[in-house]
């Protein structure tokens, strides 16, 4: 004898909820690709410092004065980020305003600083292999920053509208997490760029 | 229906296509009549059938540009093409064929399947759909403009610098090519991660991992691969145009690498192979055991190696270095990954044999296409593990043994199964058979003429023809081989005419088909043919791996319930379910039509152009209506549930 399996009679949510919301997923995915790329950007300059003939780096170590500090306020600025995520969690629209408001606040603040590192560079994008390099990878990572500013931006402007609260709360969660990634992917730039050259990665003249 | 509800217990309707719920569906869904109608239609049917059909325009094209260029070939010292001419035709034939041809195809057909096959309504993200489409469209018309103003490509389909640098090569024509392929990974890109959020996500209650048809494994598989995978070429095409326009340093020695942009290339270069290949296999494997009348043999390992063979597949790609001077550890790696990939390839392989050998074949067009698609797999797979090992890739590489083996590849293991498929999926797409008598000639021709057309490559290039040579001299010894090749290549092509004549045919007087022409066994075949735009009526429940053979199959105590199941009528709504057991676990809101995925789409295009013209003012100006049109795109919206009512 066979039987018919039931149809599954449970109360399902409706709409974009947490982990089950499609951009949710999407997000996840973008993220996963988008690390691929950082992957292959690090690749390149990896590739480039281990060859015989050597790319031109620097004669001086990479200065930390500007770059240590600004890594600090991007991580304060996930901290925020996340504060306002809890904010929205809890029904309270004022700590979810002000966590994203301080999060795009910081993270303005990091696109001055960093602006101040290109500026204060004695290379160019086209003055060699290293300086090409390096204005590529921080473009590539200013960009993923500035799209960032922009949906926390809209983020806090659609959450002082009152759009969300415990149960619409998708599209915080959605845009935190992209937020989330910019900063770990400053991490590995940062690293790479910044400290190996102190591990010993830069040889040679 | 309130604005504020939040959870629902789902009613339970029974399945009728032409009850009041069936009509009150058909008007949520359906794409709305006249050019705006059409041209904001998110339906993954009609998404599917637009990529299809654009990828076989581009087949088209590309095949002419082979034809001209075989004529050249037919014999020795022809100057029909002079070599710049020369150039730009077969590095857009490579372009069209790996590019915009290959793999649009099979995301047509996976465009207009998954949400069948998976039973659901729609992709996860329609509007996303749309603009993947729109955007691929356009890259390709960008190439094409390039071609028509005499800057087509130049340098091969993968485009070695230092001759694709600036110096060697300083008309627009690699801009054009660099600036297309961008344009097109974002495209890719975005439908892989469409594939991957709607396999994960919404396949209906009950189709566990280890049910769902090994037409999403294949799926499935290429899209994560695509997600780590296209990075790689878009920004080694982004560094060039970075080294042609600006003055950077990643390619142009001393400082730079030239072999970094081989690196860059066929890093995502050979996975692309697996991408452009792995579909297309796993619709042989979900067709060819329907038309045995048996389930496929070996389902779990044909899954597994399809994984492992995309995995493998990040690991090979120093085999198409191996005549450029890397240390002697690196070609010994990367020569026994490419040969022991072989293994999961043949999984497949022997998979389909015992199909066949304890199946009952039905011996029509499509049954031809799959079983020419095996022979031709074979010959394609051998020769690959020939130039796989290293002493003999050195001495064919950059012979026509070489081209000989990417056409056994693409065309074997991708046009053969797309043609299957066709025959296959035809009656499902428009409700009407594909003529038999037609198609018997139409894969004769094809298969006899792509034999003819390029085995003897196979033997021309041990014979030491080089490849992408304009012409060569008379008493080389290959004269009489490259004019078969030529005849070859013109048989196969009328049987490719003969496709076109068919489905035009067809379409008017083809047998009509019913909603399971070929008894078959998955979810797609219960529905009407062709499918009503809601797809299925109510959601259907899954207790095993082929929903319609379960009595005859009779193998476990559970039968699938497809007589009744969730109407999801409170809007345009689908089922979302858990990645691995596939528990119902939320009722997702879909997006209307929209117009917005076309819109920006064009701005996008209209970016890339004033890039390439560098007008500064223009891509700034898109770049603000590119930002506008994603705010009205993803401004929180109360009836798709994402912010409070």
């Amino acid at each position: 004898m066979s039987t018919v399996v039931a149809v599954s009679r449970r109360s399902l949510p409706v709409g974009s909820v947490g982990a089950h919301a499609i951009g949710w997923w999407g997000m996840v995915c973008a993220v996963l690709t988008e690390a691929a790329l950082f992957g292959y950007l690090l690749f390149s300059y990896f590739y480039f410092a281990i060859q015989p003939r050597q790319m031109a780096f620097p004669p001086q170590l990479p200065p930390l004065w500007l770059a240590a500090p600004n890594t600090v306020i991007l991580l304060a600025s996930s901290v925020a980020v996340w504060q306002g995520e809890r904010g929205a969690r809890r029904d309270s629209r004022a700590r979810q305003v002000i966590g994203l408001g301080v999060g795009f606040a910081l993270g303005v603040v990091f696109v001055g600083i960093q602006l101040l590192e290109w500026h204060s560079q004695p290379f160019g994008l086209s003055s060699n292999a290293y300086g090409s390099l390096f204005f590529t990878v921080t473009g590539f990572h200013m960009a993923h920053v500035i799209l960032g500013l922009l949906i926390l931006l809209s983020l806090t402007i659609w959450s002082a509208l009152g759009y969300f609260d415990r149960y619409y709360s998708a599209p915080i969660s959605i845009g935190v997490i992209y937020w989330h990634f910019v900063d770990a992917v400053w991490l590995a730039v940062f690293f790479s760029f910044y400290i190996t050259p102190y591990l010993g990665l830069r040889h040679g003249p | 229906m309130t604005t504020t509800e939040l959870d629902r217990v789902p009613e339970v309707a029974p399945r009728d296509y032409g009850s009041p719920l069936a009509s009150k569906l058909e008007h949520l869904w359906a794409t709305k009549p006249g050019i705006v109608g059409w041209l904001g239609s998110v339906d993954h049917k009609e998404i599917g059938l637009r990529y299809i059909v654009t990828a076989f325009v581009f087949l088209l094209v590309g095949g002419l540009e082979a034809l001209v260029f075989r004529i050249q070939l037919a014999w020795p010292n022809q100057h029909l093409l002079s070599p710049a001419q020369y150039d730009q035709l077969f590095s857009m034939h490579g372009a069209t064929m790996i590019l915009w041809y290959a793999f649009p195809v099979l995301t047509g057909f996976s465009v207009y399947l998954q949400p069948l096959v998976l039973g659901t309504r729609d992709m996860a993200m329609p509007r996303l759909n749309a603009f993947t489409y729109w955007v691929y469209l356009f890259s390709g018309l960008y190439l094409y403009v390039g071609l028509a103003l005499g800057s087509a490509p130049n340098a091969g389909w993968f485009n070695y610098v230092p001759y694709a640098s600036r110096p060697y090569n300083p008309g627009l024509n690699i801009d054009f090519y660099a600036l297309a392929n961008i344009l097109l990974g974002i495209s890719t890109t975005l439908g892989s991660l469409n594939f991957v959020v709607t396999i994960l996500h919404q396949r209906a209650p009950g189709m566990s991992i280890n049910r769902m048809p090994i037409l999403s494994w294949g799926t499935l598989t290429i899209s994560v691969g695509n997600l780590f995978a296209m990075p790689s070429v878009t920004l080694a095409f982004f560094f060039l145009w970075l080294d042609r326009q600006f003055g950077t340093h990643f390619y142009d020695p001393p400082s730079g690498q030239p072999l970094l942009w081989q690196h860059l290339f066929w890093m995502w270069g050979h996975p692309w192979v697996y991408v452009i290949v792995l579909p297309a296999l796993s619709m042989v494997s979900e067709a060819l055991p329907v038309l045995c009348r048996r389930p496929l043999v070996g389902y779990t390992a044909v899954a597994l190696a399809t994984v492992l063979t995309m995995v493998l597949g990040f690991g090979v790609w120093l085999h198409h270095m191996f005549a450029t001077g890397l240390p002697n550890i690196a070609l010994a790696f990367f020569s026994a990954v490419s040969l022991f990939i072989v293994i999961p390839s043949a999984v497949s392989n022997f998979a389909w044999l015992a199909t066949i050998w304890t199946g009952r074949p039905v011996f029509n067009t499509a049954f031809l296409f799959f079983v020419g698609f095996i022979v031709v797999f074979v010959i394609g797979g051998v020769s690959g593990f020939m130039t796989g090992s290293v002493p003999a890739d050195w001495q064919l590489t950059d012979t026509y043994f070489v081209v000989a083996h990417i056409h056994y590849v693409l065309i074997g293991w991708n046009l053969f199964a797309v043609m299957g498929a066709s025959y296959f999926w035809f009656p499902k797409m428009f409700g009407r058979m594909l003529d038999e008598h037609l198609g018997r000639w139409n894969f004769w021709l094809m298969f006899i003429g792509f034999n003819v057309g390029f085995f003897p490559m196979h033997i021309t290039g041990l014979l030491g023809m080089p490849r992408r040579v304009y012409t060569y001299p008379d008493g080389m010894g290959w004269d009489t081989l490259n004019l078969i090749i030529t005849i070859g290549s013109y048989v196969m092509a009328a049987g490719m005419l003969l496709f076109i004549v068919n489905v035009f045919y067809s379409l008017r007087r083809g047998v009509v088909a019913g909603p399971n022409p070929w008894d078959a066994a998955t979810l797609e075949w219960s529905t009407p043919s062709p499918p009503p735009p809601y797809n299925f009526v109510v959601i259907p429940t899954l207790a095993s791996r082929t929903p319609l053979w379960e009595d005859r199959l009779d193998e476990g105590p559970y039968r699938s319930e497809l007589n009744e199941g969730m109407p999801l009528d409170h809007g345009k709504e689908v089922l979302g379910t858990s990645s691995l057991d596939a528990q119902p676990n939320v009722i997702l809101r879909m997006p209307e039509d929209s117009l917005v995925p076309l819109f920006f789409a064009l701005v996008l295009t209209l970016l890339f152009a004033g890039l390439i013209v560098k007008f500064w003012w223009l891509v700034v100006t898109c770049i603000g209506a590119g930002l506008l049109l994603q705010l009205i795109w993803l401004w929180p919206r109360s009836e798709l549930r994402e912010r409070r009512p």
